[in-house]
């Protein structure tokens, strides 16, 4: 499947767009980093595509239908949405917060049924948190937060999960835990859309790459073809040099002057 | 740590409370002499009546009063994500106060000023509502509204007492504010009945969805909920729920607040177990608190003070244990 966004302008201040007709196509098995400085439209761009913004200009296309001609519900269903924070103001537990993930599903004035509890048993075990199940939500590191974020959106059993800086706040080896896991359900079919401020992890977890420079897209492709120096330049500004060894870069480091 | 799952247990608290309340009074009653006069058995005509006729319509007021404040406090920090709210806070009680107050100032019948203190307290939250809407439906605007109207309504209800006759009126309209079920009747449980009816009854199928409604408006957009529609269907609710408790009540302060952090406490914060919770232990914490009201002493204690006493103590408890968990004021 595709989720594709074509021709998008979107502006919060009349006359000064944040997206200026930017077309991108997410696909199915492949999860596509958005990289590009604070500003240059990323969020927007997410919330646009998740159906949580309606374009000033241009459409939002799931296959061939018009994401807006869904209902909410029925949206929800397609395309999930993993926010980079979650505060709760009462401590849910784990187990809570992702069968929350399963409201397209539940009818207005019913409770989650046992499919519901199971799709989201499911999805605690698809990221490997059945032991977090009963923790309560303030208790866990912001790595293990993180990952019951995915694990709500996929218990959404959406075809699309668009992740907001998933690796933001997190150590290393949590950036790889969350990361990680995304790769995974990818594998298993489903198409993400993951904004990041780390090249470098674009290069390690991204089958493609779409770099943002003030509301447009300034290239679109693999992580070695986009995730240069000279495109990273010039969309933040600074210089960058390459670390490889021989396969291509394997970091990039902005160099010093 | 697995929640205990007896929240429909607690649902049942309510009526071993209310049973031994029908036995307390001024002239105690035997367990089997309310069994009797419950359940249409022998047992003296004056008792019969003093139970069916006087003591129950009090009883089952003050039962559902608790449910509906509890619930409605529970659901109205869930949509505000606020722990500190209560349903108090869109200008229900101060639209109330108003209205018992124009209708003791015109009219001085009790079912006047019960129909004048509900439609006060609707209209309002209608009003918070209302602005709230024009800027934007946000949470923080609508509590923004809520403190205007409040403050606003307060205002106007100043100028009725100064207006009102202060040997006949101000006395009334200053105890009514108070709060409290002396002038029960069995006519004024109808209007609340029904309305505890439909709130309650929709909250009990809803209860689950309250939960998506403490996600921030993305979050909950992205999981398919409506959340405008949604909240101000849910405000609307609490709403009927608090205006009718008060306009039999009066001014019944933190029942809202308290109850449903008693209820978290035991059954956790899932609404579909915490609804039923906060209803039970609600209901039957009021029918204590009353028949307390009525018994401790020779006069009538306003049941708005007694609540006030106990509850002042008990939120700082809980304010502390909050701030513990939050590791300190953010």
């Amino acid at each position: 499947m595709t989720l594709r966004t074509k021709d998008l302008v979107y502006a919060y201040v009349p006359g000064r767009p944040v997206l200026r007709r930017v077309s991108l196509d997410l696909r199915s098995r492949e999860t596509t980093f958005l990289l590009g400085p604070n500003g240059s439209g990323k969020t927007t761009f997410l919330d646009c595509a998740g159906g949580l913004r309606a374009p000033g200009e241009g459409e939002v296309l799931l296959e061939d239908h018009p994401l807006a001609s869904f209902s909410a519900r029925q949206r929800a269903r397609l395309v999930g949405y993993v926010p980079q924070f979650h505060e709760p103001p009462f401590n849910f537990t784990a187990w809570e917060v992702v069968l929350m993930g399963r409201a397209p599903y539940v009818r207005w004035l019913s409770q989650p049924s046992a499919r519901d509890r199971a799709a989201a048993a499911e999805a605690l075990t698809a990221l490997s948190l059945e032991g977090f199940r009963d923790r309560p939500y303030y208790t866990l590191s912001g790595g293990e937060r993180r990952l019951v974020l995915v694990a709500r959106g996929l218990a959404q059993g959406a075809a699309f999960l668009l992740l907001d800086e998933p690796d933001a706040h997190l150590d290393p080896a949590n950036q790889h835990r969350v990361l990680r896991a995304v790769q995974e359900v990818v594998a298993k079919g489903l198409g993400a859309g993951v904004s990041s401020h780390s090249p470098n992890n674009a290069l390690l977890y991204a089958d493609r790459v779409a770099l943002f420079s003030s509301g447009e897209i300034l290239a679109t492709g693999v992580p070695s073809a986009v995730v240069t120096p000279p495109l990273l330049e010039r969309a933040y500004g600074i210089p960058f040099v390459a670390v490889g060894d021989g396969n291509g870069p394997r970091a990039v480091l902005p160099s010093l002057t | 740590m697995r929640r205990p799952t007896f929240a429909w247990g607690v649902l049942l608290l309510p009526l071993p409370v209310v049973f031994l309340a029908l036995m307390v009074g001024r002239y105690p009653i035997s367990p089997g002499e309310v069994w009797a006069a419950l359940t249409g058995g022998e047992v003296a005509e004056v008792v019969r009546a003093l139970v069916l006729r006087i003591r129950l319509p009090r009883v089952g007021a003050a039962a559902l009063v608790g449910a509906n404040l509890a619930v409605a406090g529970a659901v109205y920090q869930g949509v505000f994500r606020n722990p500190l709210v209560e349903g108090r806070l869109l200008g229900v009680s101060s639209g109330a106060g108003l209205g018992a107050a124009l209708a003791f100032l015109l009219y001085r019948q009790p079912v006047v000023v019960q129909a004048f203190a509900f439609t006060g307290g609707i209209a309002g939250v209608a009003l918070t509502s209302l602005l709230g809407w024009a800027f934007g439906a946000g949470v923080l605007v609508l509590v923004i509204a809520g403190v205007l109207v409040d403050s606003f309504l307060s205002a106007v209800l100043g100028i009725v007492k100064y207006a009102a006759d202060p040997l006949g009126t101000l006395p009334a309209i200053t105890y009514w504010l108070l709060g409290g079920l002396s002038g029960v009747r069995a006519p004024d449980l109808l209007p609340l009945g029904i309305a505890s009816a439909i709130g309650l009854s929709f909250f009990l199928l809803f209860r689950w969805r309250v939960n998506l409604l403490t996600l921030a408006d993305q979050e909950a957009e992205a999981l398919g909920v409506r959340v405008r529609v949604t909240r101000f269907l849910v405000v609307g609710m609490g709403t009927l729920l608090v205006a009718s408790a008060v306009s039999v009540s009066g001014i019944v302060s933190w029942v809202g607040l308290l109850v449903p952090h008693a209820a978290r406490a035991v059954v956790g914060p899932d609404y579909a177990r915490l609804l039923p919770a906060a209803a039970g232990v609600g209901a039957a914490l009021v029918v204590v608190l009353d028949t307390v009201a009525r018994t401790a002493l020779t006069a009538e204690i306003p049941l708005g003070v007694l609540t006030g006493l106990l509850g002042a103590p008990l939120f700082l408890v809980l304010f502390l244990r909050f701030l513990r968990e939050r590791g300190g004021w953010r």
